[in-house]
């Protein structure tokens, strides 16, 4: 027993090492982020001294040189928007295609399966044109798109709940004088609501972090996310700002983490019943 | 009840429908048909019949990136699939600290591929130069820089879906395997594996396609440095559309390519995975 006790005592200690290792990255990036940016390239793993500290000399010149403020307000307005959309229409559309037994039902169901495996390589010239055609090249145009590309994932995973929700307390409505809108609204969009939670943390996860769509539709001049601003400090040519660079990286991430801490057991869950899908 | 519902079609459908067309089936058709035509805006198309295609298969950097990215859609599916299954089985038996480890391999999955490619290239350039090397020098590099990426980015993921599949494996069968005398090793290759086909297929899926279709962590990682050597698919498409003029049908005719190219792997992928399900 007392060897038992040992082995697993181990096991704990080595995956306890990986995790260190694991967050190392992050916590690389984080000291850098107050080097100076001299030293970042040179020394990357060697922590700030008083020599290369330079407090937020970084975080100041990140967000006045490249307007990286700009970006996350662009970034968060473009994530909200598009994901409340997606929950919305794309509920009331997969409710719709699985209770109407018309011909197109299935038809548009299967629309949306095929437009889960399509790569983005496929539409992205195209869509671009599109988008500056019909002006949809703002934050708010590209909510739409995002509408559109979401579609597949969310309605394949609302359908799956929906076929789950007995018929009877629906007919039970109709009986009682709902018509299909009041039916829907107080009905089925309270019962549907593990389905809302797993729906948006992997339709946020994506939109939040996308960098190609957003580079392609948006109108550069005006609106950027943060992914863009991050790939065109690097890619723009002359001077690249490395310590710029490691503080905008921190501001980026960190969203991110507190939204992961502060969600995590609907986003671990969101991600398993998620996966189900394959 | 079914025919009233039908008359609210234009309320429940008619929104997503319409951001559906203009953002995916519009596009998408538009793409097929442009393949078959040379054109620099949308509007100046002309028909070329297959000669899009025939210039792509004659492009090399072409050929050489579709090498490339199968070697690293298999590399990166084995690894990643082999050491999530590994921290899922030591993550399920109770061991002290579990919480606190899933929460920390499933992070960096939260990150998206820019930033990714940007906190690599600085850790990676970092030990690289050490040996009076970096990234951009060797394709060698670029490659297992990419793994090491991935690896750290979807390791979690995959455990979690793992996870979730070891959990809904049946008390009793464990239970029945101890009565039975069977070892540890046959209780992994008789019981355990064979009940986690489902989820090995989600994994497998994922990792594959995910592979296939690599383009943010490439371009922020390496941008395909040096030469173009470490230019994965999606890379290269998107740098024969807009690095080119005048090629943008080629790009247009690769990217077909590459969707069927994608359908087929998945297609095959999910075959051999779901022929080996156990049916309960």
């Amino acid at each position: 027993m007392n060897n038992k006790k040992a082995t697993r005592g181990i096991a704990s200690l080595l995956l306890a090492l990986a995790s260190i290792v694991y967050v190392s990255p992050l916590f690389i990036i984080l000291f850098n982020s107050f080097k100076s940016r001299t030293y970042i390239n040179l020394k990357p793993f060697s922590l700030p001294n008083s020599e290369t500290w330079v407090g937020l000399e970084n975080y100041i010149a990140g967000i006045d040189d490249y307007g990286f403020l700009d970006s996350v307000g662009w970034t968060l307005m473009i994530t909200v928007g598009s994901v409340l959309a997606i929950l919305l229409f794309c509920s009331m559309f997969a409710w719709f295609i699985t209770r109407a037994k018309a011909w197109y039902s299935r038809l548009l169901f299967m629309l949306c399966i095929f437009s889960m495996v399509v790569p983005f390589q496929m539409v992205m010239f195209t869509l671009s044109k599109t988008a500056d055609t019909l002006r949809l090249n703002t934050p708010w145009g590209i909510i739409i798109i995002y509408l559109g590309f979401g579609a597949g994932l969310a309605v394949f995973l609302f359908c799956g709940f929906v076929k789950s929700i007995p018929l009877e307390i629906e007919e039970a409505a109709t009986i009682d004088g709902c018509g299909p809108i009041s039916t829907f609204f107080r009905i089925v969009l309270p019962i549907m609501q593990p389905a809302y939670i797993t729906v948006g943390i992997l339709q946020t996860m994506w939109i939040w972090n996308d960098f190609l769509l957003p580079y392609l539709v948006l109108d550069q001049r005006h609106y950027k996310t943060i992914s863009m601003v991050i790939q065109m400090m690097r890619g723009s040519f002359g001077r690249v700002d490395m310590g710029a660079i490691m503080a905008c990286l921190v501001m980026a991430v960190i969203p991110m983490i507190v939204f992961y801490l502060a969600a995590q057991k609907h986003i671990i869950e969101g991600v398993a019943a998620g996966a189900v899908k394959g | 009840m079914d025919k009233t519902l039908q008359r609210y079609f234009p309320v429940f459908v008619i929104p997503t429908l319409a951001a559906f067309a203009i953002g995916f089936l519009g596009p998408f058709f538009m793409g097929l048909w442009l393949s078959f035509c040379e054109f620099t805006t949308v509007q100046n198309a002309t028909f070329v019949g297959f000669a899009n295609y025939i210039k792509a298969f004659a492009d090399s950097t072409f050929l050489y990136s579709l090498g490339f990215t199968a070697l690293f859609a298999i590399t990166s599916l084995v690894i990643i699939n082999v050491v999530a299954f590994m921290l899922a089985m030591a993550l399920t038996k109770k061991l002290a600290g579990t919480n606190i480890f899933r929460t920390i391999f499933f992070m960096p999955n939260l990150i998206g591929g820019i930033v990714l490619g940007y906190i690599w290239q600085l850790i990676l350039n970092g030990i690289l130069a050490h040996y009076g090397v970096a990234l951009a020098i060797n394709a060698v590099y670029g490659f297992w820089g990419l793994i090491v990426l991935v690896c750290w980015q979807q390791i979690g993921y995959m455990m979690i879906i793992y996870i979730a599949g070891l959990q809904a494996i049946p008390g009793e069968l464990k239970e029945a395997a101890d009565m039975d005398g069977a070892s540890g090793r046959k209780r992994l290759f008789r019981i355990t594996i064979p009940m986690m086909m489902p989820s090995i297929t989600i994994c497998t899926f994922l990792t594959i396609t995910n592979g296939f279709k690599l383009f943010d962590q490439n371009l922020a990682l390496t941008a395909g440095e040096p030469a173009r050597s470490t230019e994965m698919l999606a890379l290269n498409i998107f740098n024969t559309f807009y690095g080119r003029v005048g090629f943008e049908g080629v790009g247009q005719a690769k990217a077909v390519l590459f969707f069927i190219l994608v359908v087929a792997i998945g297609m095959i992928q999910l075959r051999i995975t779901r022929t080996r399900e156990v049916q309960q």
